[in-house]
This record gives structure tokens, sequence and C-alpha cells, in this order.
């Protein structure tokens, strides 16, 4: 309770603050359509009409969460309409990229820390390749994929996904499997373990804590990835694309209503991810 | 057949070279490694594209690039100033000034800290770009909706390194300042900022990255018919490849360059810190 009480107030407050700025930036308008009908309004008259208009400037949370509800309970999944359907739609390619961002992370970690030219050669432009804004590619990846062929919409979004995900494994695995000091790489060595036994059984559990640090943070950026390769792909499917289409057709709800689902969606995978960790923890033994 | 046989050729020599150059330990040497290793990818680009005979609708050789640069280079440089000066540049200032103000002011409450940080830490996970959409249709299609978006996506991360920070000067040293009579400011000044940097520097090299990208992305939802990002779309809708690849070499300097300062203004601040006193 001691741990909980402030997050609440905090989220109290912002709750409070975000109603607030409903009432403030919400009131022209209905004071316009006053004037219009050469009506005035008064203060307890203004304040619910500012939460239910149907194209707010801000709209309430409980228009958001009414609109969410609306898109997840209020449609048939595989709706065009439903939220989870275009929630599918990204966490399919999140997974996709994810996927792919660890098994390049980790095969380039490996590569550095076991050879050295490797580490001069390609840690500079590994670093280089994040401070490249991504999404100016993405529309070029989409291009691409496209010219070679390949049909699947979830390809170049999983690319992208993949692009922003892997320099956090990258670096935190290198880290992770340097981990071991000279001390229980000697111990292996007088075990006259191989090179092989040694990556496997100490190099690599040494490292899986720092892995799944990194792994928090790609999953993140791997969601990120795919909303954004959605936005050039021209709106068919995807909570990016449900971004695009509240923003083409003046939907302000739609927007919100995305903006929260990818926000739900991003704290349940980093919860998962939390969730594995803690269980391959226990199961390699080390006190929780 | 040539192309592709001399761009492998070249391939396997620098592959060489560097295998060899690997095992010096000198500056040049690691200076020279990984540039022949980004030469080595352009010259295996460009001779596949030329010996495979590539579209370049799909990909254009980087010859070719280059060649267009000086023709569109004022196109470039509005675009430059659009996205990047006034776009991402105005919001990284705001946004980060902000958030270390902010930081600063809720230090002095340990119940607001504790209650905000994690909050913050939730924020800076979620797909914040997701607001651009919503500020675009809040501050409108110039440059001031691009400047709050990045705004809003570099907030949090500094804000949770700048809370980090300050809680990192250690007990000794707070206790220190005690007996030296100094008050909360002259500690917040003298002390607890500068120990503060190295966090702060690590929120805002984060933040370079986001701010571009926040700046593009924003311009995906609307946009002046100038900037980077819409260049970058209609270029790719009319398939003049070349022009987009020219702007995205430009996003990559401005990008790495950004960084780049930012990275050498941390190691003129925090030059006293263990991981920059190694370096030399």
């Amino acid at each position: 309770m001691t741990r909980a009480l402030p997050v609440l107030t905090v989220l109290g407050i912002i709750l409070i603050l975000w109603y607030a700025a409903t009432v403030w930036m919400n009131a022209a308008f209905v004071r316009d359509q006053a004037a219009r009908a050469g009506t005035s309004v008064s203060f307890a008259e203004l304040v619910p009409l500012t939460m239910a208009q149907p194209r707010p400037v801000v709209p309430a949370p409980h228009q958001v969460v009414a609109e969410v509800w609306k898109g997840v309970a209020g449609q048939a999944v595989t709706s065009k309409r439903s939220l989870i359907y275009h929630g599918f739609v990204t966490l399919e390619s999140t997974l996709y990229g994810f996927a792919l961002g660890i098994l390049l992370g980790v095969g380039l970690a490996v590569a550095i820390v076991y050879f050295r030219v490797m580490e001069m050669g390609v840690m500079p432009w590994a670093i280089i390749s994040q401070t490249i804004p991504i999404v100016a590619l993405a529309p070029m990846i989409v291009v691409l994929s496209n010219a070679m062929g390949i049909q699947a919409r979830e390809v170049p979004k999983a690319i992208i996904s993949a692009y922003l995900s892997f320099f956090p494994v990258l670096v935190g695995m290198v880290k992770g499997l340097r981990s071991p000091d000279a001390m229980q790489l000697d111990l292996m060595g007088t075990w006259n373990a191989s090179g092989a036994q040694s990556f496997w059984k100490l190099r690599l559990p040494a490292s899986l804590p720092y892995l799944f640090a990194s792994l928090k943070i790609a999953i993140a950026a791997a969601l990120v990835g795919a909303i954004v390769g959605e936005l050039p792909t021209g709106a068919i499917e995807g909570l990016g694309a449900r971004m695009l289409i509240g923003s083409q057709f003046g939907e302000p709800l739609i927007m919100w209503a995305a903006l929260v689902a990818a926000a739900v969606l991003a704290g349940a995978l980093i919860l998962i991810v939390g969730g594995v960790e803690r269980g391959l923890r226990r199961r390699m033994g080390v006190p929780a | 057949m040539t192309w592709v046989a001399a761009a492998l050729v070249f391939w396997g020599l620098a592959w060489g070279l560097n295998l060899r150059l690997a095992r010096g330990t000198s500056r040049a040497a690691r200076l020279a490694v990984p540039v022949l290793f980004g030469v080595t990818v352009l010259v295996l680009w460009e001779g596949l594209v030329r010996g495979l005979g590539v579209n370049a609708v799909i990909l254009p050789a980087p010859s070719a690039i280059a060649e267009i640069i000086p023709a569109v280079l004022p196109l470039l440089w509005a675009d430059f100033v659009q996205t990047f000066v006034k776009g991402a540049l105005s919001g990284y200032a705001i946004g980060c000034g902000a958030a270390v103000v902010v930081a600063v002011l809720i230090d002095r409450s340990p119940f607001l800290t504790r209650g905000l940080l994690p909050v913050g830490n939730f924020v800076a996970a979620l797909p914040i770009v997701g607001v651009a959409p919503i500020l675009v249709m809040w501050f409108g299609f110039d440059w001031q909706s691009k400047a709050a978006v990045v705004v809003v996506l570099v907030f949090f991360p500094v804000l949770v390194n700048t809370v980090a920070g300050l809680a990192s000067s250690d007990r000794m040293a707070r206790d220190l300042m005690a007996t030296y009579g100094a008050g909360y400011w002259p500690t917040m000044w003298k002390l607890r900022l500068p120990a503060a940097m190295p966090f702060i520097f690590n929120g805002l090299k984060i933040a370079t990255t986001l701010a571009l990208i926040g700046a593009i992305v924003a311009e995906y939802f609307g946009s002046p018919i100038v900037g980077m990002g819409f260049r970058i779309s209609t270029g790719v809708g009319r398939l003049a490849m070349d022009l987009v690849w020219a702007e995205i070499a430009v996003a990559a300097l401005a990008g790495s360059a950004f960084y780049g300062v930012v990275a050498l203004i941390e190691r003129r601040v925090t030059f006293w810190h263990p991981s920059q006193r190694a370096r030399v």
C-alpha cells in the first residue's frame, strides 16, 4: 500500500488535469454553438456539454473508455472496427520483428564478443544505425519489399520492428556475455571446458539478467516499429492504421482509442516478458 | 558481371585488411576498421546494383544518389530547416528543459517522486508516437505540431533519468554539504545537479534519436509542402527514389551529428565520470 498510494495519487492528479483540460479546450466549441443559436450557456450547463461532443478537441476519459469498450466488446472480433482485430495485426508484426531483433542482436553480440574485428567494425555502425531515424526509412522498406514481390504486409513492418529492437538486445547481450570475470573463465579453463561449453554453461546463463533487462526495452521498441510501419502502408489494418484513419477522417475518438489500445498492448507485452524472466530465474534456481 | 566480381573481390580484400588492422590497438586502427567496413558496404551496394542491373526505381546506386544531391541541395536545406531546426531542435530544447525543471521541482516532495517515477517509466515505454495525429490536430500542420510531438516524446525519458540522477549523489557528500551549512538550493546547484549529469546526459542522448523520429512521424500525419517526412512520403509515392535516399542520407547525417554533439558536450561536462576518463 505504501508503494501504491503515491502512484495512485499521481494517476488521480493526471485524471483531474485531463478533465479540466476537457472542459477548458472544448468550451470554445460549446460557446460558439450557443452564440450561433443566440443563447448563452452558464458554466454548469457548459461542463456536461464539453464532455459529450462527437468530435471533441480533448475527449473526456470516460468517452475514450467507452470508445475502447465499443471497439473491444461491441464488435465481432473479425470486424474491421474491432480493436482486437487491429491489435492482433499489430501484435503479429511486433512479435515477428521482436523475434528477428533478438536473433540479430544475440547473433551480432556473440560475434562481437568472440571476434575483435567485428567489435571494431560493426559496433560503431550499430550505434550509428540507431541515430538514423528509422521512420525515414519506413516507406522505403515498404516499397522495396513490395518490389521484391513480397505481398505479406507483415514483412516490412517486422523489418522496421527488428531494426528498432535489435539494438538494446545487442548492447545488453554484449555486456552480459562479458559479465563473467576472469576468475570464472579461468575456472572453466581448469575444468578443461571447451569454448562451446564455457559459452553454454557460463557466458550464456550469466548474460540472462542483462538480456531480459534489454528485452523489456526491445519489446516496447518493436511495438513502436510496428505502429510506425503501418503508417506509410496506406492505413489498411493495425493500430497505426486506425490512428491514421482517425486523423484523416477527423475522428479524434478513433485515434484516442487506438492510442489507449497500443498503450495497453505495450504494458501487457512488458509484463509478459517480466513474467517469463521470473519463471526462468526460478527454473535456474536464482532466489527471486 | 564484372561489377559484381569486382565488388566481391573488394569485399574480400577489405575483410582481409580489416582482420590485420584489428590486431593493432592504435587510434588509427580504431578509426580505420569501421570506416573500411562502411566503405565496403557502399562498394558492395554499388557493385551489386550495377552488376545485377537493379532498377533505379527499386534501389538506386550510391553514385546515382550522390549525383543528384547538388541539384536538390536547396530543397534538402529547406526540408532540413523545417524538420530539424524548427521541429526537432525547438521541441528538444523545450521538452528536455521542461523535464529537468519538473524533475527538480518534484524532487522536493519524495511522495510525488515515488508516485511519478513508475508512471514516468511506464509512459516512457509506451508507443508515444501515437499522440502525433492528436497533436497535429491541435497545433496545425506547421512546425509547431512537430515540436509538440517532440516535446511529448523526449519529456519522459529525460524526466526519469533526471529523477534517478538527482537521487544518485551519495549520502556522505550530502552530509558534507550539510556540515558546510549549505541549504537546499546550494546543495542542488553545487552537488546534486552536477552529480546527476551522467544520468541527464543519458536521457538527453536517448532523446536526440526520439526527437528526429517524432518530427518525421508527425509529418506523415499532415505537413506543409516542405519537410523531410513530407518529402520522403511524397517521393516514395512518385517513385523518385534517388531523392528519397538523398533525404534519408541527410536525416542520417543530421541524426548522427546531433547525437555526436550531445556526446561531445557530455564529455566536456562530465569529464570527471569514470566512463569518460577511461577513454583517454
